[in-house]
């Protein structure tokens, strides 16, 4: 017989029972909530006379309507307070292990502090009402998005109705060169296999480039799985995912710690389990990437251009080329390094990890933002993350460059709450999604890494950051 | 939920690949904290010519005439004729809540992306996922007739067109059941109580810090 995939692992000790045509009830270990997909699911149960299953598996935090300043004024626009003051009554009424308020000084996007505080582990299913979700799965934990439903149904029950995916692995050899970092590897990899190609797949990302990769860029790399198709990215637990828990408030103590260490050591794929599918690609090859286009997979090399949509065979994808260009604003053959920005995003749960502003700062010290530049964002991922990176200095390093330094928050990464592109604008971005209107109305969004991002706000448009 | 059985309606097609869910209702409407209310918003962006914010009335905003939901020829479509990956993106049932709440009951594809997919069955919707050819046909002979419509079946699992063109769709028997009965998943679920809390204990005593 075969060895298990780490997927099966997951899944097989997950399973409270299977009916006949392989549909699972499976056991959920923690349960991320944020204010926006839960008021329904609270609901619901307050209809239905039911209380959670087992409310200690629930860390809360609003996250996506919180403004990135003028906390003092508290929450400006009505519609937003009244979703998070939702959230505040709904936990009070229902229970949590551990809430983070609005300006609670370890507030932050849920994806940034469920990790930091120890709340995800190596062997857990961890859910939420939110697609990024998947980015829990670089501790060894099957983790995806769900519906507002399924939110429901996982306080109600513990459980989740689910049926098993196919496994595929993506084995990235090799290194990356320098000035290349996970969110270059994930780009590249949503360009080769397209936002459909991991559809109905949990993909494990392999190889020594990933297990080179610190926790934050596995984090990187787990949370685009998502916009590869992929419910769920995994990667196995090694040293680095031991040593980033130890001593993390939720994570294990004492004796509980070392039986922990000894299972989570298990979770990795057996030497002879079979993939579905498996893909390999060759890490020196990967160049730093920005997107052209309105998907994730519309996605070049820094030294690459737009594309000509003359040059697409297949109807629907040139008409899809076409349609993106135009809302782009950009012409066919345009060097992606001559395209001028109106306004650089460094944040979201893709990239607002402390490495990840280190690597901004690098880039941006002693430098000034392009005088052409109308905003250029530094919103950290969580509380924890922006005093690390003040104890560093690094805040000092973005407002000497000409950065705004900010609270932290999911901001412009899905513009809603204040901060936003306005119709039209440009932006160079660390975040997930550069779908149409995503960062405001009409705005152009165009993914990049941190050091990307950073190069582009000091040079006014794009460049190569190892040229930089 | 509502139970779906069988459905004579009319079809409209929304002629692109990987329609996200940012596309089907816009971020600003996801501030809402109730589920109902987001047809008039269903596809916002694409359907209006001016930005559209949550509580708004529509009724005489200006509309995209070029888009196939304000086309008089697809009123009262209960069938949504789309392209490969639709519902990419992010996981918020707001997507089909708005579809369900504008009024389709059934949605064509030759794929879906996955949570939108599962997040359909929730609300009373039927997803199927046809072959290109099918879909492609759907497609040409929907644009040549007006008030084009399909017939589906659950119980038998076909979809059939009125040049008697017809094909079956696969479904689990789970989901069929629960959307033929309209049955709420969570009280089934809890059926099942005695053996989640067996399987509780069980993980418990093999992962105890998982409880501490
Ligand atoms: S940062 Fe962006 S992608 Fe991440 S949870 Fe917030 S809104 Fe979603």
């Amino acid at each position: 017989m075969a060895g298990k995939t780490l997927y099966d692992k997951l899944w097989d000790s997950h399973v409270v029972r299977q009916e006949e045509d392989g549909t699972c009830l499976l056991y959920i270990d923690r349960h991320l909530v944020h204010e926006v997909t839960s008021p329904q699911a609270f609901e619901g149960l307050r209809l239905a006379g039911r209380k959670p299953w087992r409310n200690t598996t629930i860390v809360a935090v609003p996250d996506h309507n919180t403004p990135t300043n003028n906390w003092d004024r508290g929450i400006e626009d009505p519609i937003s307070k009244q979703q998070v003051d939702t959230l505040d009554a709904n936990i009070k009424e229902f229970g949590a292990q551990v809430y983070f308020p609005f300006k609670h000084a370890n507030q932050g996007i849920i994806h940034v502090i469920a990790p930091e505080n120890g709340a995800t582990l190596p062997g857990m299913t961890v859910v939420c009402g939110d697609s990024h979700t998947a980015t829990h799965g670089a501790f060894g934990a099957l983790a995806h998005g769900i519906g507002t439903s399924e939110v429901e149904h996982v306080m109600a029950t513990q459980t989740l109705v689910q049926k098993k995916s196919k496994a595929m692995q993506i084995k990235v050899n090799g290194q990356l060169g320098s000035g290349v970092t996970a969110k270059d590897m994930a780009l590249a990899i949503i360009g080769r296999i397209g936002t459909a190609g991991g559809t109905g797949y949990c993909v494990e990302f392999a190889g020594t480039a990933v297990e080179g990769l610190s926790m934050e860029g596995r984090m990187t790399l787990c949370n685009l799985a998502i916009e590869g198709g992929a419910r769920a990215g995994i990667v196995a637990v090694d040293e680095k995912t031991i040593a980033y828990l130890e001593g993390r408030p939720f994570a294990p103590k004492g004796t509980d710690w070392d039986k922990a260490v000894a299972y989570w050591k298990t979770l990795k794929s057996d030497a002879d389990a079979k993939f579905d599918a498996v893909i390999e690609i060759d890490a020196a090859a990967i160049q730093p990437q920005v997107t052209w286009g309105t998907s994730p997979e519309q996605v070049t090399a820094i030294g690459g251009k737009v594309p000509n949509p003359a040059n697409e065979a297949d109807p629907i994808k040139r008409a899809g080329i076409e349609r993106a260009l135009q809302y782009m604003g950009l012409k066919a053959d345009t060097p992606m390094s001559e395209i001028a920005i109106d306004k650089v995003f460094i944040g979201s749960c893709t990239n607002s990890r402390i490495e990840d502003l280190r690597a901004a700062a690098a880039v941006a010290k002693g430098k000034k933002v392009a005088a052409n530049i109308k905003l250029a964002l530094v919103v950290p991922g969580s509380g924890i993350v922006k005093r690390q990176a003040e104890a560093e200095g690094l805040d000092k390093v973005f407002t000497a460059a000409g950065f705004e330094w900010r609270e932290p928050g999911c901001s412009m990464c899905l513009a809603m709450n204040a901060d936003r592109l306005s119709p039209g604008e440009r932006c160079a971005s660390t975040s997930n999604r550069n779908f149409e209107g995503r960062q405001g109305p009409g705005g152009r969004t165009h993914l990049v890494s941190p050091a990307m991002a950073a190069a582009a706000a000091i040079a006014g448009h794009f460049v190569d950051v190892r040229q930089a | 939920m509502r139970a779906f059985t069988k459905l004579h309606g009319i079809v409209c097609p929304i002629d692109r690949a990987n329609v996200d869910t940012d596309a089907i209702i816009p971020k600003q409407f996801l501030k809402s904290i109730k589920r109902s209310g987001f047809g008039p918003y269903l596809f916002d962006e694409w359907r209006y010519l001016d930005h559209g914010e949550p509580e708004m009335d529509c009724t005489n905003r200006p509309k995209n005439a070029d888009f196939a939901l304000n086309q008089p020829r697809y009123q009262g479509a209960e069938v949504l004729l789309a392209r490969d990956n639709f519902g990419c993106g992010s996981s918020r049932e707001h997507a089909p809540w708005a579809i369900e709440n504008y009024g389709f009951r059934v949605i064509i594809a030759p794929s879906f992306a996955d949570i939108f997919f599962a997040n359909t069955y929730k609300n009373g919707l039927l997803p199927i996922v046809a072959s290109s050819e099918n879909v492609d046909r759907l497609f040409r002979e929907c644009l040549a007739t007006e008030g084009y419509a399909l017939d589906v079946d659950l119980k038998t699992q076909t979809v059939t067109s009125p040049t008697g063109f017809s094909f079956t769709f696969d479904i689990t028997p789970h989901r069929k059941h629960c959307l033929l009965n309209g049955l709420d998943e969570i009280g089934l679920t809890l059926q099942h109580a005695g053996e989640i809390k067996a399987f509780e204990a069980r993980h418990k005593a093999a992962q105890p810090w998982l409880f501490a």
